[in-house]
């Protein structure tokens, strides 16, 4: 089942509304790729040999993305080797091999999700505060109702202020019903009851809506690791999903983020929310090469549709060509 | 972790020893080194550019001093130049002459404009004032709910208004806001807090919306709210919203996590406008007065040791650790009660391992960052618990706990009779460490010690 809604290779739907995710891709970031669209073309138009200012200015081009200085100066120097071996002195031929090595990063790691034996399916939304959780949350049932598939929202943001009535408000956008529990209450009692509300209702998906927490604070983290378990007692291969919702406009701190509450958590995907800004979500490359995690879906909007599967040649084809 | 601009730029400097003075050829490689460090803390391409042209210009010529290490001479041009371009002083708030003073919270999605709105809320209040919060985003779901939530538990009033079924849009945002504004002069509030929907910069139409409150309002101060984890896109997104509306001052937010804080220097940057308040936390009072300097050792992976003494002062009680250094260092005074004391400060201050990150990571300091970052905090509740456990008898003279009186504890306090030996063990290590500190030398060495012994605790 998992394949069919995530993976592109089993996707069940045809041509044309893939090409459509693709354009739409391509249209939410056509803004966030102008300013990378502008310094390209600058290098680009000029048709020279390769030299070093030029790979610089590529390099450059890279950071201001968010790329990070480190992961930037790995491609450009695995660019460098490789133009020079094939004798690359043409600008647009240099421009089609950073594609094609930025897309390697992005799809060495894109991998189906794996399969679920038992219903229902249990996927975590977790990430830092203020980045879209509850949106994504919102979003996202209404995908899996798109495909058929039930739904059960689970309040576990038991913390913030209004975050339950936020995900009510949902929960009635979408057509799926929310279990909860009092505010400041245990959000591992509200997943155990919906769990089972989700056994006793032979729900497909159960979507969780955690409390946003900064990687640092290991008390929350920790409150993160005991939801795990009480997953894992209902069913030993849950949560079969987390996924970590990223803002597009994260910077380096990124990296840290990903890398602890894949410790944590045992984060298997991203989604990168707010991408119809101006901001690149660069980081989400520097995640790939290091810490091999995949994108799953990008938010590009606020409204319900405004959650698509993540295309990574979409992706880097929106984020360099014309 | 991110090694620290100091130790890059020792390596840097390794090879200019004996060379009387800083020259283009040899700050070369520090200057590299400054460039990704501030990077990396996600300072804008350009903004790290010209303070790099800056930096230059200031350290060539420069006399490499007797006194001073080229890094220690290269550091402080760097600092001074990041403190410069921060401002020197933090900002004051304006007020209006006739009440009630505007402000009005601006920023993109998930910035934390509500939660900033009520802790300013709590620190106008604090300060005397009489604010009134008012939510004006009739976009997002229960954003109007939150912000009622937030005002209830910092003890503000909130100007709910009525929507009366209206269409969620520009016109029923001003009628709030209006509708709040007479609210504050009825009911004697000095402030009124707008607390305003997320938007993007290039949305025209809530830009537009937002031209017009300001308008509307005429407000003293237009607060743009800031992710401290933003990257290279805090400056568009600032100049995008300083255009528009001609901000007055920004907050950055969520400065409690790791994040370096670049996005600091790019905003003010391109905005010029002051930065105020940090958001340093969830709760209300996490809230605090911006200062260039700080953040500057954090952008520079420098240490933060003022913020460190503060929360000191603040949060210890003064009175109590004398007394107990006092009859710790006195050799046979320090009782497991002293222990589970000192253990409840230390746990005042915050985690273990967010004290060490205000510690600069070299000199005397060195290492215990990483000591730090394998402390199992959950050994500290487990620890206090065990000696909760214990009777005050037991407390006094650890002698007496004997075999059985171990099993009782370790069923009382939830853990294991071996966790209660390696607790007693430790106990009389420290017992005799603090002994022997007491006839001087030796601190930092014997700190780390223990830190490692702590970690040796885990199950």
């Amino acid at each position: 089942m998992l394949p069919t809604l995530f993976g592109k290779s089993a996707d069940p739907a045809p041509t044309q509304q893939k090409s459509g995710l693709f354009e739409r891709m391509k249209q939410a970031v056509t803004r966030t790729r102008d300013g990378l669209q502008e310094r390209m073309e600058d290098l680009l138009a000029r048709t020279r040999p390769v030299d070093a200012a030029a790979l610089e200015t590529l390099e450059a081009t890279l950071i201001a993305s968010d790329l990070g200085v480190h992961t930037a100066a790995e491609i450009i120097g695995h660019l460098r080797a490789q133009a020079e071996r094939q004798q690359i002195r043409d600008g647009a031929e240099l421009k089609a091999l950073l594609k094609v090595e930025l897309q390697q990063i992005l799809d060495a790691v894109q991998t189906p999700p794996p399969a679920v034996t038992t219903k229902p399916e249990v996927v975590f939304m977790v990430g830092v505060n203020g980045t879209g959780k509850t949106t994504t949350t919102g979003k996202l049932a209404a995908y899996f109702r798109e495909q058929n598939q039930s739904v059960l929202l689970c309040a576990a943001d038991t913390f913030r202020a209004a975050a339950i009535e936020q995900l009510g408000i949902w929960s009635q956008r979408a057509g799926v019903e929310m279990i909860q529990t009092r505010p400041g209450g245990d959000p591992s009692a509200a997943l155990y009851d919906t769990l089972h509300a989700a056994r006793a209702r032979s729900i497909d998906v159960v979507l969780v809506d955690t409390a946003g927490r900064l990687h640092t604070k290991n008390n929350l983290m920790a409150e993160l690791e005991k939801m795990r378990r009480t997953a894992q007692r209902f069913a030993p291969d849950a949560p079969h999903q987390t996924l970590l919702v990223m803002d597009a406009t994260t910077g380096q701190n990124g990296l840290q983020q990903a890398r602890l509450f894949l410790e944590s958590s045992a984060v298997t995907g991203i989604v990168l929310t707010k991408l119809d800004g101006t901001a690149k979500g660069g980081i989400v490359i520097a995640i790939a090469k290091e810490l091999r995690l995949p994108v799953r879906f990008v938010g590009i909007g606020e409204q319900m549709a405004d959650l698509i599967p993540f295309d990574a040649s979409a992706f880097v084809d929106s984020l360099l060509d014309r | 972790m991110f090694e620290n601009l100091s130790e890059k730029l020792q390596r840097a400097f390794k090879n200019l020893r004996g060379q009387g003075i800083l020259t283009e050829d040899n700050i070369g490689e520090a200057l590299q080194e400054i460039r990704v460090a501030l990077l990396e803390a996600d300072v804008n391409l350009d903004v790290v550019q010209s303070l790099i042209e800056h930096i230059r210009e200031k350290a060539i010529g420069h006399e490499v001093l007797t006194a001073l290490s080229p890094t220690e001479q290269v550091i402080q041009i760097v600092r001074d130049e990041l403190i410069a371009m921060l401002g020197k002083d933090t900002a004051r708030f304006k007020f209006a002459s006739k009440p009630p003073t505007v402000i009005l919270m601006a920023g993109l999605q998930g910035s934390g404009k509500t939660t900033t709105s009520g802790k300013l809320a709590a620190w106008l209040k604090k300060g005397g004032h009489r604010p009134l919060l008012v939510s004006v985003d009739v976009y997002r779901p229960a954003a109007r709910e939150q912000l009622k939530v937030v005002a209830q538990s910092v003890g503000v009033n909130l100007y709910e208004g009525d929507l009366k079924g209206e269409a969620a849009g520009a016109s029923l945002v001003e009628r709030l806001a209006k509708e709040a504004r007479r609210e504050a002069i009825m009911s004697a509030c000095d402030v009124v807090i707008v607390d305003t929907a997320g938007r993007l910069h290039l949305d025209a139409e809530l830009m537009a919306e937002m031209q017009r409150l300001k308008s509307l309002l005429n407000p003293q101060e237009i607060l743009f709210v800031a992710d401290a984890m933003t990257g290279q896109d805090a400056v568009r997104s600032a100049r995008e919203f300083h255009d528009k509306l001609a901000l007055t001052g920004v907050v950055l937010t969520k400065m409690d996590g790791d994040a370096r804080g670049g996005a600091a220097l790019s905003i003010r940057q391109v905005t010029g406008q002051p930065i105020k308040f940090l958001g340093t936390g969830e709760k209300p009072d996490a809230f605090e007065a911006f200062h260039p300097d700080r953040i500057v050792s954090r952008i520079l992976g420098m240490g933060d040791m003022l913020t460190l003494i503060e929360n000191v002062e603040e949060k210890l009680d003064r009175k109590k650790s004398e007394e107990f250094a006092k009859k710790a260092l006195a050799g046979d005074g320090f009782t497991l009660e002293d222990f589970r004391d000192q253990l409840r400060q230390i746990k005042k201050l915050g985690s273990i391992q967010s004290i060490m990150k205000m510690l600069p990571s070299v000199g005397p300091f060195q290492g215990l960052q990483q000591a730090a970052e394998n402390v199992d905090e959950g050994q500290f509740t487990r620890v206090e618990a065990i000696i909760n456990s214990m009777t005050q008898q037991e407390r006094m003279h650890h002698e007496i706990i004997s075999g059985s009186r171990r099993k009782r504890i370790a069923r009382g306090s939830g853990t294991s009779v071996q966790e209660i030996n390696q607790l007693l063990r430790q106990y009389v290590q420290m017992k005799k460490m603090f002994k022997s500190m007491g006839k001087g030398g030796g601190m930092q060495r014997r700190l780390m010690g223990s830190l490692t012994n702590m970690r040796g605790m885990g199950r």
